[in-house]
């Protein structure tokens, strides 16, 4: 019951702070306070909607002004022109908002380059190109547009609180929206192309779509909260709305409270809705925006996550609860079958050019379900290319490649990641700002087949355990050596339950003890019934681990066979050490 | 179609009015692409000089280019303490990009306590002279002004090719701990070229005194422009900076002669747009 309690709490505080906040308008107060909260809430729904893609993707947009500013319009023109009901022309704003988010999205994200700045510089250019537009036609042609003539919706007596009403319901809505994002499959795919998006897509994120639909989101927002701004500022000017304060202010609110928890950005909002205020009225307005300036340096220098994350550091420290993970029910795992005569993998005169470079050039290769195939050759031979052929990182150039015989060749990275193909990278990857267990957790969620979260944390905590990692499932990566980081690589491949696992390199780099430990990992790893292709330089590794071990050389296949056969063949000893060791 | 003259004339103040962006986009260009760091506040450094060479100009009748050479040392010095900020909290892009913002805002809110909201201009004889060569003019302060900006474009370029400074920044800019392993002082060279940087602004400040009307908001009204012409100049790269600042003075001119004035600011942005977009080998 206790532990009911203290959940229940904040629950409940919320409720009677919403319930509060809802009847404010109407306990008589000067309409100054509608105004005053009614700002509060703009802002807060502004930035939290700009963090639903920035904060939370790593999308950095600089362009939120776009958005906000064709919700405004959007209402403006509806409203004074064909006199449509104010209430009908937000959904209206939110529609086209989100219509622009997406089309733009469409364009922008299939360019890999486009992130960081240049992200942030598009999406402002956008801005500009669109208020350019919108002042040289006739949905504003110079003038502005003025809104006194349009009925306020009667939600309550006074038009002031009527609009604080809606302003409120959006902020609302808007928090809810984020909040439930961020803990929603959505959020977590989110979070894992903020990290690393080649890792997100390989683990089978659908990344274009989740940036898309994480675009169409903040814009959607950013509209219905400018459809309601219009009705607040009554007289619209291109210069009045589509000014960079819009863009920064967001910014700034969000990584101040902490752009990538969902309720960071509505701490920033208030904190500098507040302060903002408390100086303009004191009548120097300047040397307000001065110490706002001042506030934004100190907290940016000393607290570059945010206030959220960093309180939620402080709490932590102060009450170090002992979490205890164990799995509840140990998951089924298949006993370990022989050798099959099913091709699991089949690769036929695969082909891969980098302009003029032929990194593979006809490259046929069946693996059988439950093999161990050992890829080797000299370095630039074109192992770690097909790995990512295979895998979807690159596309294909020419040839077929088929996973328990369906043609994947030509699908992207995450729904190869999908039909059970998961790989490891070299140089491990993890998803740096998530936990050990977080980093297992999204790639069970995208990997394997769709099943309650329960089951895929349970799952996790069985990996984890498995590679040895117990015990650091609440470490970030960065507190995890080598050795250590190479295992969380595999447990992330595994918990996907694979069919094919590819592994690159996972020897290279660790000590004789460490190796042992590894092979004895990937025995245990086939003893479970998946497929391996490993790639690997280490020659004790190949003949331990390998039913048959394939040579590639200048992107060709070049002999393959029984380890033992293959590493004595001359010809392989010769493109390794050179033609007078061949004999 | 308004006749050949007009257009040619439009061309000429354009490229030269476009010397403009290209002054201001170097320093911006280059802390941004050999130091990562996107200085917002290179905007209100130069108009933070502006202001400087009007107030001396006009209240003590110094002229310009005395009142430059004590603004640009000025600058290089606030230009190099910011660096000092930078690294000592080992700032990333991100952060130095909102850093930065909120010192612009603290600069704008300076100026307009000191000189007001008011619109000053510095009245100048020279302002209003220019050459005449055939049926055009040439204003002879833009013509200065592109002359300075251009030496310093090519002065700066042939620096970072030929010297070891450069070649170390450059260096350093492509991987810093491996640079440090060569012997390379990163943090000695980054000083030197955040203050130079900041200098520029000083430049930049002067005849932005000498040529346009002065107004605290003015700090943000090219920032959109010149961030444009950084990315299609090509991120660290003077050269790059100017010529890319020429082109888009001589489209926006050619855009308002034949279209309409209120047009301008699509053209560099649909610019900057469609280079994105195209991501041709040179960027």
């Amino acid at each position: 019951m206790a532990v009911n309690a203290a959940a229940a709490l904040p629950r409940l505080v919320a409720v009677l702070a919403v319930a509060a906040f809802a009847a404010l308008p109407m306990a008589g107060l000067p309409a100054f306070y509608d105004s005053f909260f009614y700002l509060v809430f703009f802002w807060i729904s502004l930035a939290t909607s700009w963090a639903i893609l920035s904060g939370f993707a790593g999308y950095f947009s600089l362009g939120h002004a776009a958005f906000f500013g064709i919700g405004m319009y959007t209402t403006a023109v509806l409203t004074t022109w064909f006199e449509v009901p104010v209430l009908l022309t937000i959904p209206a704003a939110a529609g086209l908002a989100a219509l622009f988010g997406v089309v733009i999205g469409a364009v922008v994200f299939r360019l890999r380059r486009l992130r960081g700045e240049l992200f942030a510089l598009l999406t402002l250019s956008v801005t500009f190109v669109i208020a350019t537009i919108i002042l040289n036609t006739p949905i504003d042609g110079g003038a502005g547009i003025f809104m006194s003539a349009v009925p306020i919706p009667n939600l309550l007596p006074t038009p002031t609180g009527s609009i604080y009403l809606m302003g409120f319901v959006l902020c609302v809505a808007t928090l809810v929206i984020a909040w439930k994002v961020a803990h929603s499959r959505l959020g977590m795919g989110l979070y894992a192309i903020h990290d690393d998006e080649d890792v997100a897509e390989s683990k089978g994120v659908p990344t274009f779509r989740y940036k898309i639909a994480a675009f169409a989101l903040s814009a959607g927002i950013a509209g219905a909260v400018g459809g309601v701004h219009a009705l607040y500022v009554g007289f619209i000017t291109v210069a009045g709305t589509f000014e960079l304060t819009v863009p920064l202010f967001v910014v700034l609110m969000s990584v101040i409270g902490g752009a990538r928890h969902w309720f960071g950005p509505a701490v920033g909002a208030t904190f500098i809705t507040v302060l903002l205020y408390a100086f303009i009225s004191g009548g120097e307005a300047m040397v307000g925006r001065a110490i706002v300036g001042v506030i934004l340096i100190l907290s940016i220098l000393w607290l570059p996550d945010g206030v959220i994350p960093a309180a939620k550091a402080w709490f932590a420290r102060r009450r170090p609860a002992p979490k205890r993970h164990s799995a509840e029910v140990a998951p089924v795992v298949p006993a370990a079958r022989p050798v099959g005569d099913r091709n699991v993998l089949e690769v036929r005169g695969v082909t891969k050019r980098f302009g003029g470079l032929q990194a593979l050039s006809g490259v046929d290769l069946d693996v059988r379900e439950g093999e161990i195939v050992g890829l080797v050759g000299p370095n630039g031979s074109g192992k770690t290319t097909l790995i990512n052929v295979i895998s979807g990182h690159y596309p294909l150039s020419g040839g077929t490649i088929a996973v328990d015989g369906a043609q994947i060749g030509t699908l992207s990275a995450h729904e190869i990641a999908r039909r059970g193909v998961a790989r490891t990278y070299q140089i491990p990857r993890p998803f740096t700002n998530m936990t050990v267990l977080e980093n297992v957790v999204a790639a069970a969620t995208f990997g394997g087949a769709p099943r309650p979260a329960r089951e895929i944390r349970d799952e996790a905590l069985h990996w984890i355990g498995f590679t040895g990692l117990s015990g650091k499932e609440e470490m970030l990566p960065a507190a995890l050596n080598l050795h250590e980081r190479k295992f969380l690589e595999l447990a992330r491949a595994l918990a996907a339950r694979p069919k094919l696992l590819l592994l690159d390199e996972v020897l290279s780099g660790l000590n004789p003890a460490e190796v042992d430990n590894a092979i004895r990992l990937v025995r245990a790893i086939r003893a479970q019934g998946a497929t391996i292709v490993f790639v690997e330089h280490l020659m004790r590794a190949v003949v331990e681990l390998s039913d048959r071990v394939a040579v590639l050389n200048e992107g060709k296949l070049f002999a393959l066979g029984a380890p033992r056969e293959v590493m004595r063949d001359p010809r392989v000893v010769s493109i390794y050490l050179g033609k007078a060791y061949a004999a | 179609m308004p006749s050949a003259t007009l257009l040619g004339q439009a061309l000429i103040s354009g490229v030269l009015a476009g010397g403009m962006y290209g002054l201001l986009a170097m320093g911006l260009s280059l802390s941004w692409g050999l130091l990562r760091l996107v200085n917002l506040s290179h905007f209100a450094l130069a108009f933070l000089s502006a202001y400087i060479v009007y107030e001396l100009g006009t209240k003590y009748g110094v002229a310009p280019w005395w009142s430059a050479a004590m603004v640009v040392p000025l600058m290089f010095a606030v230009g190099a303490s910011q660096y000092w900020l930078f690294d000592r909290f080992r700032v990333n892009e991100l952060a130095s990009l909102l850093i930065t913002f909120s010192f612009a805002v603290i600069v704008e809110a300076g100026i307009q306590i000191y000189w007001t909201a008011d619109y000053r201009r510095f009245e100048t004889h020279y302002a209003t002279e220019s050459i005449k060569a055939g049926p055009f003019f040439i204003p002879v302060l833009d013509l200065t002004m592109c002359i300075v900006a251009s030496v310093l474009a090519w002065g700066t370029w042939m620096w970072l090719r030929k010297t070891y400074v450069g070649k170390g920044l450059r260096a350093a800019a492509e991987d810093a701990d491996i640079a440090a392993a060569y012997g390379v002082d990163h943090r000695k060279l980054a000083y030197i070229l955040s203050g130079i940087g900041a200098a520029y602004a000083g430049i930049a400040g002067t005849f932005i005194a000498l040529i346009a009307t002065l107004a605290p908001a003015q700090i943000w009204a090219w920032l959109g422009v010149v961030f444009a012409v950084v990315i299609i100049g090509r991120l660290g790269n003077p050269m790059g900076a100017l010529l890319a600042g020429m082109l888009i003075g001589a489209s926006e001119s050619l855009a308002m002669a034949v279209l309409s004035p209120a047009w301008a600011p699509v053209v560099s942005f649909s610019v900057l747009i469609v280079i994105l977009l195209w991501d041709p080998e040179w960027l």
